[in-house]
C-alpha cells in the first residue's frame, strides 16, 4: 500500500535515478521525503526554490545520469525559465520534472493546469492514474527521456498524490553512467545553438507523437461502443467508476497526443467524450483535428471532477441525494501556541495591514487577526510592499509591513529584498522564522542547519545575510514578547528607512517535549474577553462570558496569559517550550 | 463483492489520518484491492478534515461520493452534520459526542447548532459515544479515535484479533497498549 507520492519515490528508485532535488510544496512534498530512505544508492536534496532545483537536476542530467526535480504546479512557474530551455537542450542522463497540480485548491493560490505550460515549453508529459501506475511511470519516464532526447514532464495531481493504492515494487536497475561528451550545440543555448535546436526539438516531439500511436503508455480498452471516453490520470478511475459499460481511450502520455490513435478509436464510438479535470488540453487538440468530441459544454474546467458528475453529466442520470446540511465553516486555523497569532494580534492592536506570503502565515487574513490584505507567490510580499512605497509614498506604507516566513524569504524573498536596499525602501519586513517550512509539514531549509538527508549543514544566519545586502536596521525577538514587539514595530515602521524584524521562535509543532498548561482561575475573571482577542482555538467562551482552555490543546504558549489584567489564567502545569 | 465504502470525518490534528490507516492496513490483511485518500497540507491546520477508505474485489476511485458511504466515523459532531448526507440509505454512522467550535463560531459570526445528535438521528441509523471521556478514563485522552474506532467495528466484517493485529502494525510501539485498550473499550462498549 502506497501514497500516490511514495510510490513516485519507488519509481524513481527502480529507474536508477542518482540526483532528486526539489522544494517542498503541497501536494508533493512527500516524494522527497520517501525518496532519501534510499539516500545509500542516490543523493536528494532540498533547494532553495524549484528554479534551483532543476537547474541541480539539469547539471546531474548534463553530468550523465538519471535526474529530477519535483515541485508542485506553481513552483513549476518559479522552474519555467530553465525548464523551457532544458526543452531545446535535451538530456544526456534521463530528466525528469514532476509536478503536482491541485484541482480544488486544497492546499494552493491557483488552479493551472501543468499541461499547458509544459506544451508551451514543448516538454512531453506522462500522467499516472493510481499509484501503482505511479510507479511505473516514473521508469517509463526515464526511458522514454533517454530514447527521444527529451526531458519528461510527470504531471500529478492531489488526488493522486495523496491517495493509497497497492502497488508491486521491483528491484532497483543500476543505469551506467553516461559519458559526458563535450557539444556546445546541444549544452549552451545562445542563439544560433538554440536557433538549430528548435528545428530539432520539434523533429522529436514529432516523432515521439508518432511513437505515441503505439507505446504501451497508451491504451484502448474497447467495450461498448455507444459512448467512447477519451481520459487520463485520476479522471480514469471515476469514469470506469461510472461507466463501467463504456470504451475508453486512456491516455498516460497527455503530450504530444497520439492522433491516429485517437482518430482510430473516435471513428469506433457513436459518441465521443473528453473528460479531463482542469483545462480543455485534449478537448481543444482533438476537436482542432476536426473530430467531434464533447467536454467542456457538460464539464467545468474547475475543481475535482467526480463519478456522480460523469453520471450525470454523460449518463443522464437523475442522482436522488440529500442535501448538505447547512452548517457553519471550519477553515483551517494557526495552531493553539503557533507564534505567529502573537506577531498578528500585535499587528492587529497597532491597526496594521500586511502584505502577506505563502505559508501557515497566509491565514493571518481571516478574523480575528485580519492582518494580511494580500497574497500572491512566494516572495511577493516583500516586493508588492515596495511597490505600494513607490506608488504612494513612504508615508503611505507607515501603517503597512511586509511578513513572510524563513523558508519563503529564502525561497524568493532575499531578492525582494535586496531590491528594496537598491531602491532606498523606507518599509519594514517582518520575517517570521519558525525555524522550519511550517505549512509542508516541517521541512529542513538552507537556514535550519541541517539537510533532507540528515546531515548536519551551515545554518544560514537570517540577520547577518540581511545586514550584508545593506539593511541598517535588524532586530531579532521573541514573537511572544507582545509588549517588546509592539514597541519595535512601532519604531521601526515610522522610521525613514528600511528595517527588518524577525521573529524567532520555533514552530510549536517542532516539539514533542511535554508542554506547559494553562488554566483560568474563574473566581478572578471579570469576562472582559481580552483574552480572546488572538482567536486561539483552544479558548472558548460560554453564553455568560466565562472563559475555558481546553487541557487537551493548549500548549502553553501563555499568550492568554500575558493579555490578562486580572491574573485569572494560570501556568498549571510545568512544561518546555 | 461491491466496495465498502468508508468515511472519517473530524477536524485537522484528531487523528483522521492514523484511523484511515489502520482501516486500509485491515482490508490488505483481509485480502481485497484498496484505495484510500488522505487530506495533506493548509486543509490539516484545524480544518475540517475528510479521509476515505475503498476495499473490495476491484476498487477504482479513492473517494466515496454523495449518497454512498456505508460508514461514516466522525470524531466531532458538527463534522458529522456536514458529512452526513454522504451516507447510504442504511448506512451507519458513528459520532463522537464532542463539540469542538469552529472560528466563526469562536468569535461569534456563527452559532453552533444545537441538537446535532437528535437531528441525525430523524435520518440515519446513529451510535454515539462521547470517546474523549472514555479515553481519559483510559488515562491519554488522544486515544479518543480508537474508542470511536471500536465502536465503528461493531459494524464492520472483521474480527477483533484482525483489529488488534493491524492496530500493532500501525501506531507507534510504544503507544500500542493504549491504543489497544481504547479499541476495546469502544468494541465491548
Amino acid at each position: 500500500m502506497m501514497l500516490g507520492n511514495e510510490a513516485i519515490a519507488r519509481g524513481a528508485y527502480e529507474a536508477g535515478v542518482k540526483v532528486s532535488v526539489a522544494y517542498p510544496g503541497t501536494p508533493s512534498t512527500e516524494i522527497s521525503e520517501f525518496l532519501v530512505q534510499y539516500k545509500d544508492d542516490l543523493y536528494c536534496e532540498w533547494s532553495p526554490n524549484e528554479k534551483v532545483a532543476t537547474e541541480v537536476a539539469i547539471g546531474a542530467s548534463v553530468a550523465g545520469v538519471r535526474a529530477m526535480s519535483c515541485m508542485k504546479h506553481v513552483g513549476f512557474n518559479v522552474a519555467a525559465d530553465p525548464a523551457y530551455t532544458v526543452s531545446y537542450m535535451g538530456v544526456n542522463g534521463g530528466l525528469v520534472i514532476v509536478v503536482a497540480d491541485d484541482p480544488g485548491l486544497y492546499s494552493s493560490q491557483n488552479e493551472q493546469d501543468t499541461r499547458m505550460v509544459a506544451r508551451a515549453a514543448k516538454l512531453p508529459v506522462l500522467e499516472p492514474s493510481d499509484s501503482e501506475e505511479a510507479r511505473k511511470f516514473m521508469k517509463m519516464a526515464f526511458e522514454l527521456s533517454e530514447r527521444f532526447d527529451r526531458p519528461f514532464v510527470y504531471r500529478t495531481t492531489t488526488r493522486l498524490a495523496h491517495s493509497q493504492g497497492l502497488v508491486k515494487p521491483e528491484e532497483r536497475e543500476e543505469i551506467e553512467d553516461k559519458p559526458y561528451v563535450k557539444d556546445i550545440r546541444k549544452t549552451v543555448m545562445m542563439p544560433g545553438n538554440a536557433k538549430l535546436r528548435h528545428v530539432e526539438i520539434e523533429k522529436r516531439n514529432l516523432e515521439l507523437a508518432e511513437a505515441a500511436n503505439t507505446l504501451p503508455v497508451n491504451r484502448v480498452e474497447m467495450r461498448d461502443t455507444k459512448v467512447g471516453v477519451i481520459t487520463s490520470g485520476i479522471p480514469y478511475q471515476y469514469v470506469r467508476e461510472a461507466l463501467p459499460d463504456a470504451s475508453v481511450l486512456k491516455l498516460g502520455m497527455v503530450n504530444p497526443l497520439p492522433r491516429k490513435l485517437i482518430e482510430d478509436f473516435a471513428s469506433k464510438v457513436e459518441t465521443l467524450y473528453v473528460v479531463e479535470e482542469l483545462d480543455p488540453v485534449i478537448e481543444e487538440q482533438v476537436r482542432s483535428w476536426g473530430i467531434h468530441a464533447v467536454g467542456k459544454e457538460i464539464f467545468t474546467v474547475q475543481g475535482e471532477y467526480s463519478a456522480n458528475m460523469i453520471r450525470t453529466a454523460i449518463a443522464g442520470e437523475a442522482l436522488d441525494l440529500a442535501a448538505p446540511a447547512q452548517v457553519p465553516v471550519r477553515p483551517p486555523i494557526l495552531c493553539p501556541g503557533c507564534p505567529h497569532r502573537s506577531v498578528y494580534y500585535v499587528l492587529n492592536k497597532l491597526k496594521m495591514h500586511a502584505a502577506g506570503d505563502i505559508g501557515c502565515y497566509t491565514l493571518g487574513a481571516v478574523a480575528p487577526l485580519s492582518v494580511v490584505d494580500t497574497t500572491i507567490c512566494m516572495g511577493a510580499s516583500i516586493s508588492s510592499l515596495h511597490g505600494m512605497e513607490k506608488a504612494k509614498g513612504k508615508d503611505y506604507v507607515k501603517n503597512w509591513v511586509a511578513v513572510i516566513g524563513d523558508s519563503t524569504f529564502l525561497h524568493t524573498g532575499v531578492n525582494s529584498l535586496m531590491n528594496m536596499v537598491y531602491n532606498k525602501s523606507a518599509g519594514t519586513v517582518i520575517i517570521l522564522d519558525n525555524s522550519t517550512t511550517g505549512m509542508t509539514g516541517h521541512q529542513d531549509h538552507a537556514a535550519t542547519g541541517k539537510t533532507l538527508q540528515g546531515d548536519p549543514a551551515y545554518a544560514i544566519h537570517i540577520p547577518t545575510l540581511c545586514r550584508a545586502m545593506g539593511v541598517r536596521h535588524v532586530t531579532e525577538i521573541n514573537a511572544f514578547d507582545i509588549e517588546g514587539l509592539e514597541k519595535l514595530i512601532k519604531e521601526e515602521t515610522a522610521r525613514d528607512e528600511l528595517s527588518v524584524i524577525i521573529t524567532k521562535t520555533p514552530c510549536v509543532l517542532l516539539s514533542k517535549a511535554k508542554k506547559p498548561l494553562y488554566a483560568v482561575r474563574s473566581e478572578m475573571c471579570r469576562k472582559c474577553g481580552m483574552c480572546m482577542k488572538p482567536g486561539c482555538p483552544a479558548m472558548t467562551r460560554s453564553a455568560d462570558g466565562a472563559v475555558h482552555i481546553d487541557d487537551t490543546m493548549c500548549t502553553g504558549c501563555g499568550l492568554c496569559g500575558s493579555l490578562c489584567k486580572f491574573g485569572a489564567i494560570e501556568l498549571v502545569k510545568e512544561g518546555e517550550r | 463483492m461491491a466496495a465498502k465504502n468508508i468515511m472519517i470525518v473530524g477536524v485537522g490534528g484528531q487523528g483522521t489520518l492514523l484511523t484511515s490507516r489502520i482501516l486500509g492496513g485491515l482490508a490488505i490483511a483481509g485480502g481485497y484491492d484498496v484505495k484510500m485518500s488522505e487530506v495533506h497540507g493548509m486543509a490539516q491546520r484545524g480544518g475540517s478534515v475528510v479521509t476515505f477508505v475503498r476495499y473490495g474485489e476491484n476498487v477504482a476511485e479513492p473517494i466515496v461520493e454523495e449518497g454512498q458511504a456505508d460508514v461514516i466515523i466522525a470524531f466531532e459532531k458538527l463534522e458529522a452534520l456536514r458529512y452526513a448526507h454522504f451516507l447510504k440509505k442504511d448506512g451507519a454512522l458513528i459520532v463522537n459526542d464532542w463539540r469542538i467550535d469552529p472560528m466563526p463560531v469562536v468569535i461569534g459570526a456563527a452559532e453552533y447548532p444545537e441538537h446535532i445528535i437528535e437531528d441525525l438521528r430523524e435520518h440515519y441509523k446513529v451510535y454515539t459515544v462521547n470517546a474523549t471521556e472514555e479515553a481519559k478514563k483510559l488515562g491519554n485522552p488522544k486515544v479518543f479515535n480508537l474508542v470511536v474506532l471500536g465502536i465503528a467495528a461493531q459494524h464492520m466484517d472483521f474480527t477483533e484479533e484482525q483489529w488488534y493485529g493491524v492496530i500493532e502494525r500501525t501506531v507507534p510501539p510504544r503507544t500500542v497498549e493504549i491504543n489497544k485498550k481504547a479499541f476495546q473499550a469502544g468494541y465491548h462498549l
